[in-house]
Parts: structure tokens; C-alpha cells; sequence
């Protein structure tokens, strides 16, 4: 995990040089998804609940720094921060009543969340601009920087990508991440054992949408425009194609899965003119079909396979054997959650 | 370890590479300058955003017809000998990915111009992009009256009549000639209905606030508009103003009929299509509507022998057979294509951004075959919005009768 | 009074639409314990097919019932092909492949049809009838009417045939069903066929209101969504009278209290769900159902 974090930070940093400014925007776009997804992934993969409505949070994080941004002149900076804890504040008041639903239901529930968005979005016209919407002022490069808008851009949402990675690293290896997976593998155990259930399920749930929030201040920063039409109900729909195409268990899953709802379509269109979508849907179902842990889980699979095969050429087990079985076994604990309910 | 004479080698075999590097990159900036991208001696390159797929995909038959269109132009050979390389990506209506799409278009494809991008919050997106990077954004396909800033925006023009314009219209017509009229309104609710709605509101001056007695709206997902019909009409109102998409006009059109309210109605331009609105709304139940009225519209036996709707017939059958000739959004992609072809003849071979916008705002009386007699399209430096009149026209249960006079819409210059 | 009924009766004939949808989406969750994000689209996609068979020449009764063939003939056909790879995989995969399935049906019917709407016939005229203060058109009635008559005929199905008997038996213990010989990858496939098969009568059905083109369900969708929750998702009684409820509320809601308006309707699809979800998660008709730890 380290190491796979640091090469991508370190692949990320030096990228710039190398693309031109358009390529530049869409890494962009694919880290400001994974951050997305990131949280996402939290949801599904260690909550074992999945959402179909988290493009309400994006839409949030976006209207948030819009609307400080351009009405109170607040820096950005601050505005992604604010983003961030207003998401996590209504994840966590919907997470409330929403944890009690599984499967199914609780799709439908947060489905229903993403239907809403963009009619509440034009309710609230005088704050939100209504189906106008928000034009930004694209953040200026700092200190002088000799970097352009975009790779500037580029820089800061690579960098907010990186220090949320590592926050849900360690957040998932410490006390309250074993409460978390101790309530998605066997819920009435962890109750047992003294772990209040609903709290942290509805505090991941916030958590969760913290990321996504985030994501969505981004985003506006990126796109320096907000309107009730960017957040559709396809837009959660997106999401959740990415986390599940990039690997859900996973937190490397997300920049997989980032790269998937960025590059793929744009990809389809050249395939096909006449129908795109098809394209799409078509490379959806193929993935579910021969990566059904995503990405990251078919990358894990075969370096698993490449350790066992160097370990028995070699006579001590090296460590990376045992780190990929532990996650082999860690998948299979989600499959058995994520199995069909009733 | 290699020796030091070769690693000396190794350098210098890096320092004349970077030279190389730096030369044919000045180079490259250097022509970059001399002409604007996407002009080649054989070919110019034209891009454009519309949603081919999402809630708003009815409307990705203008592009597709426009795209046919120069097709057309480039069989006949082409502008001045230079083929249209036509590129359009699909958006599904969602303003980020104009904004990435319209991104790729001049960073990457190095296109000349962005023609004809489809829809208000999908321009509003690319709007200050295209103005900072001084790329025409030239005929864009939404009615809102913000287009037209020759100040603010240099580099963006509409080129359908405003919707407020069309409103305005309305409401003259009917201060003047329906006295009593107690309005009842159902408006899309977004910032296309807004800007008829304030239209309407603005045409009527004063008396907006008594004479308008009801307002409804509905949203583009909504399954059905039976329920806000029916309060419409138990509003008592005697005048209905349908500002709604070609699927919830026929709607309207057919609820209004079956639950037996007979207003006096009036049809946004958008939906006035016979072929594809008022013939599945039911020719009974859409007698009497009156429309706005800039195109002639194919499926109306009255134009029947006109040269230029033959022209257009066998265009449609030739480029795009798959299209209904009798869809207006068709006549209408197929018009707004001919002025991009009519501006970039008239630039002849300075084909600079620059002169692209000189040229789009100086147009002196353009006729365009499939507009009515009299409509023309008219721009100066200070005016960007091409087509401003309309003539009204009744439907009598065939095809619409055109009456009155063509008004002039000036008040889209107020806002 | 009259404006109040007329709502109520055009509330009632929404929600036949909604309603006939709804019902497609409970029979493939009580056949194969799924929910099909890709229903909608199906329905859809069948229904140009009849229009096309319609267009070409074909009367209208001939035409419907050989759609009605083909939509089981590709119901069975996508279970066996499409769903049954993923079968035994988590629910979320299973969601996943539905989605895929639905944005390929649309981009599809998209390419060929194009997105410009269709009229399409009904088998109802569009008379309206006079009831005291308020008209209802005999192409509502016949909506309303056919989505109950298709539950009355789901109900003998499954109550009192063996194969329906068969087939909740295999959503309710599949290996006990199979250890009694019941072929389980077939029943599942009849379920997907049969719903796909109701799928197209409420298409057909719904087109001649809606019109037909290829975003003609997306919104139905939702409030069939909501009506199989509010009437509960193993009960199809209740998501047909959720879907009339649905129908009613959402015109009342809308009309009277007024800070919601016509301009949040959607969002009290959301709250019913959410409140039902809440106070009576099986549905107002589900049965609660007991797990065992």
C-alpha cells in the first residue's frame, strides 16, 4: 500500500511535463473522481451498504464552494474545507435513518436522493442561482508558481487525492476501522462486543460523503461552473460504475475507477458514433464478468499469484504472500456481505 | 561504468537532440501564429458539443442535420476548395463535459471554431473559456438573450430568435386582440421557461400581474403533465401559454383537449412542429393554436412546390435518411449550417478567428431558403442576434395559416 | 370540489402507468430476488418493436401479441446469457450488469429510432366520459383496467399453478428446490420473461400517453420505484395500489400544499419512499420477513 501510494504520488507529480494542458485537465477530472470514489469505496467496501445517490454529496461540495467562493469571496481553500464538513454533517444525518435499510432498499433510498438533487438544486434559486448556475473564478496560481491555471490545478487536486488516501488508510487500520469491518462482517458480534453499530455506521456513511463532498469542491474549482444539469441522477450512477469497475474493497480501487467514468466514454464516442452508451453499458457488463473485484482486486489476484510462485522457488515466504492472502480473505468477507439479501 | 569520452558522447548526443526539440518547437509556435488552427490549404476543421444521449437527446437531431449539411457542402467542393471537417462529441446535456469536450475540441483537435454547441447551461459553461481563449463560439443553439454581449463576450453569438423575443410577441398580440383574457401558464422549469415566462411578464407590461391568473411548471422527468393541465384549467383560465419540449407540448395539447378546456393557445416555436407535435397531440385537439413562426415547415401542404423545400427534401433523403424531414429541429440545423457556410464564403481566404467574428457580425440581409418570405438574418458589431422577427400563424386544424404582419422582436436588446 | 376530483381521477390514471410498471418490477423481485434497473428500458425497447411491427402493416392486436412473444423470448434469453454468469455474484454486481443492460437499451433504441417521439396507437379510444364534475378518458380506464387484470392473472399464477408454485419456491430455498427437482437456473429464467412480458404491456400501454421515444420510462421508472416500495416489493397487490396511491398523492401534494408545488413533485416520490422505508419498510402490503441468525 505504501509503495503503491508513493509511486503513484511520485508517477502523478512528474506527469505534468509530459502532457499537454488538455491531457492535464482530464488527469484532473480522474483524481477529483477517485476522491469521489474514494469515498465510495469506504461506503461499500468496509460499511458493506452501497449508494446510488452520491452525486447529492458532490453536489453539495460543489454548490458549498460556489457559492462562498463568488458570494463571500471566502478562498477556496477554506471553501473545500467547509465543502467538506457540510457533506460529512448531512451524510451522517441521512446515514442516521438510511443505515437501517440494506440492499435493495437502501438503493432505492439513496437512488431517490440522486432523482431529487438537481429539482432541490433549482428550488433554492436564490442561493443556489437556479438553473442558471454559477460561474467561478478559476483558482490563480500561487507564490508565483511557474505552473499554469491547469497545472496548478492539477497539483492541488492530485495533492488533496493523496493526503485523503492516506487519511483513509490509516482511518481504516485504526480502532474505529476493525469496529467498522467488525460490523460488516457479523454486525450482531461487534454489537456483542460493545461496538455501537449505528453510530459508526452512520458515521462512515458521513465520513463517506465528507469525500465526495470534497470532491464536488473540486470539481466546481476545475470546471469553474455549477448547475442543476452537471448533477443528474447519472451522475451517481457514474459513481458507483466507477467504484465497482475499479475495485470497491479497495482504496487503490478509486484511481482505477476514476480512470474508467473519465476515459471510457470519451473512448466509446470514437468506437461508436451512433451509439456510444452501448459501448458502455457493453464494457460495464464484461468487467463484471471477468474482474468482479474490480481493477485493484484482479491486480491483487495476480500479484498473489506472482508471490506464491517466487515463494516457492525461494525457501522463506516473503511478506508479500501474506499481505496478499490477508486481502485475498479480506474480499471474500465482502462478498459474503455483499451477497444477496433475504 | 562507461568511460568518461563516452559519457561526453552520450551528452552531446542529449544537447543537440534538445536543440532539436526547441527548434522544431519554436517552429511550431511560430506558424501556430502566423494562422489560426484548423485551416489546412484542403481542409477547415469545426467543432460542436450537442446531447446525443441523456434527457435532452431529441434535440441531437439539429446537430446531426447540420453535420449532414456539410456533408452537402463538402460534395459540392467544399468552401472556397477547403472540405469542412465537421467533429461533434456528445455532452448528454451536462455543462462539465461541454466544458471537457469543447476543451478537447480546441486544445486537442485544434478546431477553428466551436459551431452550434446546444443548450443554455452547456454554453454558460464554455462561455468564459471561449472568450479568454478568443475561440468563436458562433451560432450557439439556445434561445436565452445573454448571447447577445458583443461588450462582455466578443467571441459567442446565438443565432435562433431570443425565447424572451417570442414572449413578447405573444403578449402584444394578445393586449391587442384578445380583450378579457384571463392567462394561464405551463412553463418548463428551467432557464428556458424562465426566459419565456419573463418574456410573457415583460411583453405585458402593467397589466402582467392581473391578466397572468395562473402559473404552473414541470420538470423534464416528470412522467406525466396531466395534473397541472387540470389546474389550469379549473383556474378559469381563457388563454393558455404552452412553453414546454416537443413531447410535453403534444401532451399539453392532448389533455387540455380531452378534459375539455378550450383556451385560446399559444405554442412555443420550439414545439411548433406539425410532423412532430401537433399530429401526435391530435390535429382536433391543436386547432386554433397559434405559433411564432420563423421556418417553413416541410409537412405543411402549402410549401408543397416550393423549390426550396424540395431542396430540403432531397437533402434530408441524400444526407440523412435516418431523420424525419418533418421535424422543424431538422430545418432548423439544416438553416443555422447554411449561415456557417455563408460566413466562412464570405471570409474568403482569411480564415482567422479574428476575421470569423468581423465577418458573423456583419451579416446584411440574409435570406435563407427554408425561412419565411420577409425573415431575414441581420448582424452589426453591436447586434448579435441574427434572426429577430417572427410571423404568427394560426393552425386550423391542417396546417398553420400565417397572419399578421412579421414583427420585429427588438426587446431582446433590453436585457 | 370538482378541480379537487378531477386531481384525484387524473392522480388515479397516472398511477395505472406507474402501477403497470411497478408490477413488472415485484414479479422479477419475487422470481429471482433481484431488481432489475433495466426494467424500464425493456419495456421500452418492446414497445418500438411493436411499433415497428405496427408501422409495417401489422393490426394492432397481432402486433401486441407478438411482442408480447418476443419480450419472454429476450427476458429468458438475457437471464440465460447475461444474468447467469453473475447469478451467485453479490447483489451490487448483479445491479451493475442491470445498469449496463439499461444504458445499452437506450443507447440502442436511441441509434435506431431515433429520439424524436412517436405517436403510437392505443386499443382504447381516447373518448372522454363525463363522471358528474370530472371526465376520465376510456383510454385511462383501460390503462387502470389491464394493469389489473395482469394481476389477477399473476396472482392465479402464483397461488394455484404449480409452475408459479415452483418458482417462489426457488426465490424462497433454492436448494431445497432443487433437492426436490425444480430446475432453478429455468425458473429463474421464467421470471425474468414473465416480467420482461408485463414489462411490455405497460410499455404498450404507457406510449400512446407518453409518447413513445427512448427516455419514455427513465421517469416512470422512478415512481414505479416508489409504488413497489410504498405498496411493499413481495407484494404485487400492493405495488398496484401504491402505484394508484403514488399517483394521487403526488397530484394532491402538488396542487395544494403549495411551498411544494408542481416544482417538487419529484422530490415526494423521494419522501414516500424514504417515509415508507422508515415507518413500514416491507410496504404498506409486505410481509415482514424473519431471519434467521
Amino acid at each position: 500500500m505504501r509503495l503503491g501510494l508513493l509511486l503513484v504520488a511520485g508517477v502523478g507529480y512528474l506527469l505534468p511535463a509530459a502532457l499537454s494542458s488538455y491531457q492535464t485537465f482530464e488527469f484532473t477530472q480522474v483524481f477529483i473522481y477517485a476522491v469521489a470514489l474514494l469515498g465510495l469505496n469506504i461506503l461499500i467496501g468496509y460499511n458493506g451498504q452501497f449508494s446510488l445517490g452520491h452525486g447529492a454529496f458532490y453536489a453539495i461540495g460543489a454548490y458549498t464552494t460556489a457559492i462562498m467562493t463568488t458570494r463571500w469571496d471566502i478562498p477556496y481553500g477554506w471553501a473545500i474545507i467547509a465543502a467538506g464538513a457540510l457533506s460529512l454533517v448531512v451524510g451522517f444525518l441521512f446515514g442516521l435513518p438510511a443505515l437501517r435499510f440494506e440492499g435493495l432498499y437502501l438503493a432505492l433510498a439513496t437512488f431517490a436522493l440522486a432523482l431529487a438533487t438537481p429539482q432541490v438544486l433549482k428550488y433554492f434559486d436564490t442561493w443556489t442561482g437556479g438553473s442558471q448556475g454559477i460561474v467561478l473564478d478559476k483558482p490563480s496560481v500561487p507564490l508565483g508558481l511557474p505552473i499554469s491555471a491547469d497545472q496548478y490545478l492539477y497539483y492541488l487536486s492530485l495533492t488533496v487525492l493523496v493526503i485523503l488516501l492516506l487519511l483513509a488508510h490509516n482511518l481504516l487500520r485504526g480502532r474505529a476501522g476493525r469496529a467498522i469491518t467488525a460490523i460488516r462482517d457479523n454486525p450482531i458480534a461487534a454489537e456483542a462486543m460493545g461496538v455501537n453499530a449505528a453510530l459508526y455506521k452512520s458515521l462512515t456513511f458521513g465520513v463517506s460523503a465528507m469525500y465526495t463532498g470534497i470532491a464536488g469542491a473540486l470539481g466546481a474549482l476545475a470546471v469553474a461552473f455549477v448547475a442543476p444539469d452537471t448533477f443528474s441522477a447519472f451522475l451517481s450512477i457514474n459513481f458507483l460504475v466507477g467504484s465497482v469497475v475499479g475495485g470497491v474493497a479497495s482504496i487503490s480501487g478509486a484511481i482505477f475507477g476514476g480512470a474508467f467514468i473519465e476515459f471510457v466514454p470519451t473512448y466509446a464516442q470514437e468506437i461508436s458514433r451512433a451509439a456510444p452508451w452501448a459501448i458502455f453499458g457493453l464494457t460495464l457488463i464484461i468487467f463484471m464478468y471477468v474482474m468482479p473485484t474490480g481493477v485493484a482486486g484482479l491486480i491483487r489476484r495476480v500479484a498473489a499469484a506472482l508471490a506464491r510462485s517466487m515463494a516457492s522457488e525461494q525457501p522463506a515466504p516473503d511478506s508479500q504472500t501474506a499481505a496478499a492472502e490477508a486481502a485475498e480473505g479480506n474480499r471474500g468477507s465482502a462478498r459474503a456481505v455483499l451477497g444477496k439479501p433475504d | 561504468m562507461p568511460r568518461p569520452e563516452k559519457q561526453l558522447a552520450i551528452l552531446r548526443r542529449i544537447a543537440v537532440f534538445a536543440l532539436g526539440v526547441a527548434l522544431s518547437l519554436g517552429l511550431a509556435c511560430k506558424s501556430a501564429w502566423a494562422q489560426d488552427p484548423g485551416v489546412t490549404a484542403t481542409e477547415i476543421k469545426v467543432g460542436n458539443t450537442a446531447p446525443y444521449s441523456g434527457p435532452a437527446s431529441a434535440y441531437g437531431t439539429i446537430l446531426k442535420a447540420a453535420g449532414a449539411y456539410f456533408k452537402k457542402v463538402n460534395d459540392e467542393g467544399g468552401i472556397n476548395g477547403r472540405k469542412i471537417n465537421f467533429i461533434s462529441y456528445d455532452d448528454s446535456y451536462s455543462p462539465p463535459k461541454t466544458y471537457e469536450m469543447t476543451r478537447k475540441l480546441v486544445e486537442q483537435d485544434h478546431v477553428l471554431l466551436d459551431f452550434g454547441p446546444l443548450g443554455t447551461p452547456c454554453n454558460t459553461a464554455i462561455w468564459k473559456y471561449m472568450n479568454q481563449h478568443q475561440v468563436p463560439q458562433l451560432f450557439v443553439y439556445t434561445g436565452a438573450s445573454k448571447w447577445g454581449d458583443p461588450k462582455g463576450h466578443p467571441w459567442t453569438m446565438g443565432w435562433q430568435p431570443t425565447y424572451h423575443a417570442e414572449a413578447v410577441i405573444w403578449a402584444h398580440y394578445i393586449l391587442g386582440h384578445i380583450p378579457g383574457a384571463k392567462i394561464g401558464i405551463l412553463y418548463q422549469n428551467d432557464d428556458y421557461g424562465k426566459d419565456y415566462l419573463s418574456g410573457v411578464k415583460d411583453g405585458l407590461g402593467s397589466a402582467a400581474s392581473k391578466l397572468i391568473i395562473k402559473e404552473q411548471t414541470y420538470e423534464v422527468t416528470d412522467p406525466t403533465i396531466d395534473s397541472q393541465i387540470v389546474n389550469l384549467k379549473s383556474s378559469g383560465a381563457n388563454v393558455f401559454i404552452n412553453i414546454t419540449t416537443p413531447k410535453f407540448a403534444a401532451m399539453a395539447i392532448r389533455k387540455a383537449y380531452e378534459i375539455g378546456w378550450r383556451p385560446t393557445q399559444f405554442l412555443n416555436f420550439v414545439s411548433a412542429s406539425v410532423g412532430t407535435v401537433l399530429k401526435p397531440a391530435g390535429f382536433q385537439a391543436s386547432k386554433g393554436i397559434i405559433s411564432g413562426y420563423f421556418l417553413k415547415d416541410p409537412s405543411d401542404p402549402r410549401w408543397a412546390n416550393d423549390p426550396a423545400v424540395k431542396e430540403y427534401l432531397a437533402f434530408m433523403r441524400k444526407y440523412y435518411p435516418d431523420g424525419n424531414p418533418n421535424d422543424l429541429f431538422n430545418v432548423s440545423g439544416y438553416s443555422c449550417a447554411q449561415t456557417m457556410v455563408y460566413v466562412l464564403k464570405q471570409c474568403g481566404n482569411d480564415l482567422s478567428r479574428a476575421n470569423i467574428m468581423r465577418r458573423a457580425a456583419n451579416i446584411k440581409n440574409l435570406e435563407l431558403p427554408m425561412m419565411l418570405a420577409g425573415i431575414l438574418i441581420n448582424t452589426s458589431p453591436t447586434d448579435f442576434y441574427p434572426i429577430e422577427q417572427f410571423q404568427l400563424a394560426r393552425f386550423d386544424g391542417q396546417r398553420y395559416e400565417l397572419f399578421g404582419q412579421v414583427y420585429a422582436a427588438v426587446s431582446s436588446h433590453q436585457k | 370540489m370538482a378541480a379537487l376530483l378531477q386531481q384525484i381521477v387524473s392522480g388515479l390514471s397516472t398511477g395505472g402507468v406507474y402501477a403497470s410498471l411497478a408490477l413488472a418490477l415485484v414479479l422479477i423481485y419475487q422470481a429471482t430476488g433481484v431488481v432489475n434497473f433495466a426494467q424500464g428500458e425493456m419495456a421500452m425497447f418492446t414497445t418500438y418493436l411493436a411499433w415497428t411491427m405496427i408501422n409495417a402493416g401489422w393490426p394492432y392486436w397481432a402486433a401486441f401479441a407478438a411482442t408480447l412473444a418476443i419480450a419472454f423470448a429476450a427476458g429468458v434469453l438475457i437471464e440465460r446469457v447475461i444474468i447467469r454468469p453473475v447469478e451467485n455474484a453479490p447483489v451490487l454486481t448483479i445491479v451493475m450488469v442491470s445498469i449496463g443492460l439499461l444504458t445499452i437499451f437506450n443507447s440502442i433504441a436511441g441509434w435506431i429510432y431515433t429520439y424524436t417521439v412517436k405517436p403510437f396507437p392505443s386499443p382504447f379510444p381516447s373518448t372522454p366520459i363525463n363522471l358528474g364534475p370530472t371526465t376520465i378518458s376510456l383510454q385511462d380506464l383501460g390503462v387502470g383496467g389491464v394493469s389489473l387484470f395482469v394481476l389477477v392473472v399473476m396472482y392465479v399464477f402464483f397461488r394455484h399453478t404449480t409452475l408459479g408454485l415452483a418458482m417462489r419456491a426457488v426465490v424462497e430455498n433454492p436448494v431445497g428446490s432443487r433437492l426436490v427437482g425444480i430446475r432453478v437456473g429455468w425458473m429463474l429464467a421464467l421470471g425474468w420473461g414473465l416480467a420482461s412480458l408485463v414489462g411490455a404491456v405497460a410499455g404498450m400501454l404507457v406510449a400512446p400517453l407518453v409518447f413513445l421515444e427512448p427516455n419514455m420510462m427513465s421517469g416512470i421508472l422512478i415512481y414505479a420505484f416508489a409504488s413497489a416500495t410504498l405498496g411493499g416489493f413481495n407484494s404485487a397487490g400492493g405495488a398496484v395500489l401504491g402505484g394508484f396511491l403514488m399517483g394521487v398523492i403526488e397530484n394532491l401534494v402538488g396542487t395544494y400544499v403549495t411551498f411544494i408545488g408542481t416544482e417538487l413533485k419529484l422530490t415526494v416520490a423521494l419522501a414516500v419512499i424514504l417515509l415508507t422505508l422508515l415507518i413500514k419498510p416491507t410496504g404498506l402490503f409486505g410481509r415482514v420477513a424473519v431471519s434467521r441468525v
